[in-house]
């Protein structure tokens, strides 16, 4: 691997990375608002119109830090990768071009609406606009997600022309669209989005209950924020396990990296948790014999090809790399179902905000969504190398001709410096409208002050 | 070859790209110029309506931006590729300077210690400055043709971007968008800042009128190829000189006070030096100036037929909606000004 390619492979992976963290954040948001804002046109309680303009000002944060960090990634395709963006401009760019025309429009401008528009316009104007710009970001994933889910398993295409020269060519637009792995792939990330935005809502809902502040408005976001938390982590399951099947029936070689498989064919093993020394060909940890053999084929005898059965060229080469983000993930995913069933049990029980040392896990379990998307997203894209079109066009020879290492490592520099700052920034504002808390607008109604004691209002029922 | 109403595709695709990079400099060339401007205004509150006054629409501005190089890596990918790697660090410059843009717009008002605004305040003029002149460099480059072999590869150096040329577009952008900053700002603000802003107005427009006029003598001097297209064509003169007419209206309108005239007007002066720059380029995308055969045309550099052809279809269905959002977002946010507690 020359510089170049490390440096904008580093680069493009980092500034993903960071990137990666805002809009999952507000996609699940946005639902959260709808319901919210919903809540609060039906009832016209105070709290629910209290807690979306709170929720608003810190999903205008997140959405912001995620745009300015979104345009880097459309430009990096062609700065770093030219000669990807010439191969591929046909099917991506149309994906890239759709995203910006149908979704990217409808939520910028009606942000407009949902931040400044209070005041301007009715109650049910703005929320038509919370909904558009929910919508809009949904659908932002979904093109995003099939340009990328085309890169993993292309359809629809034929290539035109040869060596340098080729480019891939859609031949029918909706078989590059529905390509085999589009909608598993996209329903499993919109899930994980909402994931981690229930997840936010809970975390810091739970540290209000915690110290007894807002507790009206805290109680309301929390149950909204569980059941879209619960009926997610169970959907999760689902979804996992579909994208899984996709990544067996096209990509085995990702599979086989995931599960640390080298045998030519053999049944495959299935990892509670394990290590994978690469060198040596060999795994080792907490096992189901035969599991992936028998989640794959329904027999825990069936045989699934290794890594030793593809050319030593085409594998992956960071293949614990994969195998533990992978493990992580399903790890996560499995306790935010663990969790949020509790969760739903506890309020069942009326328990559930008088649990303090379960309000204290639920206040650190924001982190764990995000984890699982990261390491996710890491299990996708460093088990497809050396693809970067799976079985098309490599990574190495997907890149720039005219740009310098130097150079890449000049921007490398600044984005990190930007984004570490920018990182900080972020934490320390999300942090300081945290502490400012919602701005309780009625103080004369039934509830004077929501810093009250709890038992004063009629909304608290746990 | 494949044709939508007599026009070819790749040729609809070189309008369109021209229309969303106009709508592009119309729409966040206001609010650039208004960045550019910010440090002029010295009271806390003056800032905070200039702030306002593009508060509920840049983000909207900026999706011109993404529509706008989306479609240029959708329908012309070798372009997009070529520029972009052969400018590679006046872009990554430019997208840092779009990152401290949004968030100092969206930071400033988060806190109220004084050096905290006046930090994010230098940050958003000086992030809009540098990106109005970044943007201006590449025209600059790209109207002169960059140093492109028979392959298409990059011979040239960086330095050679910051040519007198380059650099004196790149100035002239800048006057444009703060006249044209001025213009929407004056719309939208009444009092105290109004007052300053017209005197803004009155200046930046002599300043621009300026950098108007040099770079279209530099231009007809150093760049013939610009201009070859009004010796097959003299009809097409008119343009050049609607081009000038309006640009004296715009001094015109500041003159008789009448600015959302002069609005208009700046942004048809935007939209038709952008339509000169197409028609010296047309039918190709990017010129070479070592290599005639390094020119990048439109047919070379298109897209698949069905591609095109689906996206205008896109195109057709979205574009109309865009322009309805942004309408409807202008008219919400109509008159002026007035700070509420949503302000930033």
């Amino acid at each position: 691997m020359d510089n170049v390619e490390l440096l904008s492979r580093i680069q493009f992976a980092f500034t993903i990375a960071f990137h990666y963290i805002y809009p999952p954040l507000s996609i699940g948001l946005g639902v959260c608002l709808v319901a919210m804002e919903g809540l609060y046109l039906k009832t016209s309680n105070k709290v629910y119109e209290e807690l979306t303009r709170f929720w608003v000002r810190i999903f205008a944060l997140i959405f912001g830090i995620g745009v300015a960090t979104g345009i880097v990634m459309e430009f990096e395709f062609g700065t770093n990768w030219a000669v990807y963006s010439r191969y591929v401009g046909d099917i991506f760019g149309s994906a890239l071009a759709a995203e910006g025309i149908f979704a990217f429009a409808l939520e910028s401008a009606f942000l407009g609406i949902l931040l400044f528009g209070w005041n301007k316009v009715s109650p049910r104007v703005h929320f038509t606009a919370t909904i558009l710009v929910a919508l809009g970001s949904i659908f932002s994933a979904l093109w995003i997600v099939v340009a990328n889910s085309w890169q993993q398993t292309p359809s629809g295409y034929r290539i035109e022309g040869k060596g340098m020269k080729a480019r891939a060519i859609v031949t029918n637009f909706w078989d590059m669209v529905f390509n085999p792995s589009s909608i598993e792939r996209y329903s499993h990330v919109l899930i994980g989005a909402l994931l981690a935005g229930s997840f936010l809502v809970l975390s810091v809902s739970a540290w209000y209950i915690l110290k007894k502040q807002y507790l009206a408005h805290a109680q309301a976001a929390f149950r909204i924020a569980l059941w879209v938390a619960a009926v997610s982590s169970l959907a999760q399951l689902f979804t996992g396990h579909q994208s899984a099947e996709v990544v067996t029936k096209y990509q085995p070689a990702k599979l086989a990296a995931m599960e640390g498989h080298f045998d030519k064919l053999s049944p495959a093993d299935m990892y509670i948790m394990g290590w994978v020394d690469a060198k040596q060909q060999k795994t080792t940890g907490l096992k189901i014999p035969g599991g992936l053999s028998f989640l794959v084929h329904q027999d825990f005898k069936a045989p699934i090809p290794g890594l030793n059965s593809i050319k030593p060229e085409d594998r992956p080469t960071a293949v614990n790399f994969v195998f533990q983000s992978y493990h992580l993930m399903v790890t996560i995913g499995m306790m935010l179902i663990a969790l949020s069933l509790f969760g739903l049990f506890m309020l069942y029980r009326k328990k559930l905000f008088e649990t303090r040392w379960l309000m204290i896990v639920f206040v650190f379990s924001v982190l764990l969504p995000q984890i699982a998307n990261q390491v996710g997203w890491y299990t996708a894209e460093v088990g497809r190398q050396p693809w970067v079109v799976y079985g098309l066009l490599r990574t190495s020879t997907a890149l720039s001709e005219a740009v310098k290492a130097e150079h890449v490592l000049a921007s490398l520099l600044l984005f990190t410096f930007i984004y570490v700052m920018l990182f900080g920034l972020f934490l320390y504002l999300l942090n300081k409208k945290i502490q400012h808390g919602p701005d309780v607008i009625d103080s004369d109604q039934e509830e004077p002050s929501s810093r009250m004691n709890p038992s004063f209002s009629p909304l608290i029922r746990d | 070859m494949d044709t939508v109403l007599g026009i070819d595709l790749p040729t609809w695709w070189f309008l369109l790209i021209g229309a969303l990079i106009s709508g592009y400099g119309i729409l966040d060339g206001f609010d650039l110029g208004a960045g550019a401007l910010h440090l002029f205004f010295r009271k806390e509150e003056s800032r905070r309506i200039a702030l306002n006054a593009i508060g509920p629409v840049w983000d909207g501005n900026e999706v011109w931006l993404v529509i706008g190089a989306g479609s240029l890596f959708a329908a012309f990918p070798l372009v997009y590729g070529t520029l972009l790697s052969v400018f590679y660090l006046p872009f990554m410059l430019f997208l840092v300077a779009i990152i401290l843009r949004a968030i100092s717009i969206e930071f400033r008002s988060k806190e109220t210690m004084k050096w905290w605004r006046q930090l994010w305040d230098v940050s958003f003029c000086v992030s809009s400055i540098l990106i109005s002149l970044l943007l201006g460099l590449i025209l600059g480059n790209l109207i002169q043709g960059i140093p492109l072999d028979a392959n298409h590869r990059f011979v040239g150096r960086l330095r050679d971007f910051f040519n007198p040329y380059a650099l004196l577009v790149s100035v002239t952008v800048l006057s444009l968008f703060m006249m044209h900053g001025a213009m929407y700002l004056i719309m939208k603000t009444e009092d105290r800042i109004f007052a300053r802003l017209t005197i803004i107005a009155n200046n930046s427009s002599k300043f621009f009128i300026l950098c108007f006029m040099a770079t279209s003598m530099a231009t007809l001097i150093y760049i013939p190829h610009m201009i070859a297209i009004f010796k097959n064509y003299p009809e097409l003169f008119v343009l050049p000189i609607a081009a000038v007419l309006i640009v004296l209206n715009i001094r015109r309108s500041i003159e008789k006070r009448q600015y959302r005239r002069g609005f208009v007007s700046s942004s048809i002066t935007t939209a038709l030096l952008l339509i000169l720059f197409a028609m010296g380029l047309y039918p190709n995308l990017v010129l070479s100036n070592v290599d005639p055969k390094g020119h990048i045309s439109i047919y070379e550099a298109a897209s698949s037929d069905a591609s095109l052809r689906t996206m205008l279809l896109f195109a057709f269905i979205g574009m109309p909606l865009v322009a309805t959002y942004t309408v409807f977002v202008f008219w919400t946010f109509r008159g002026k000004v007035k700070l509420e507690e949503n302000s930033y």
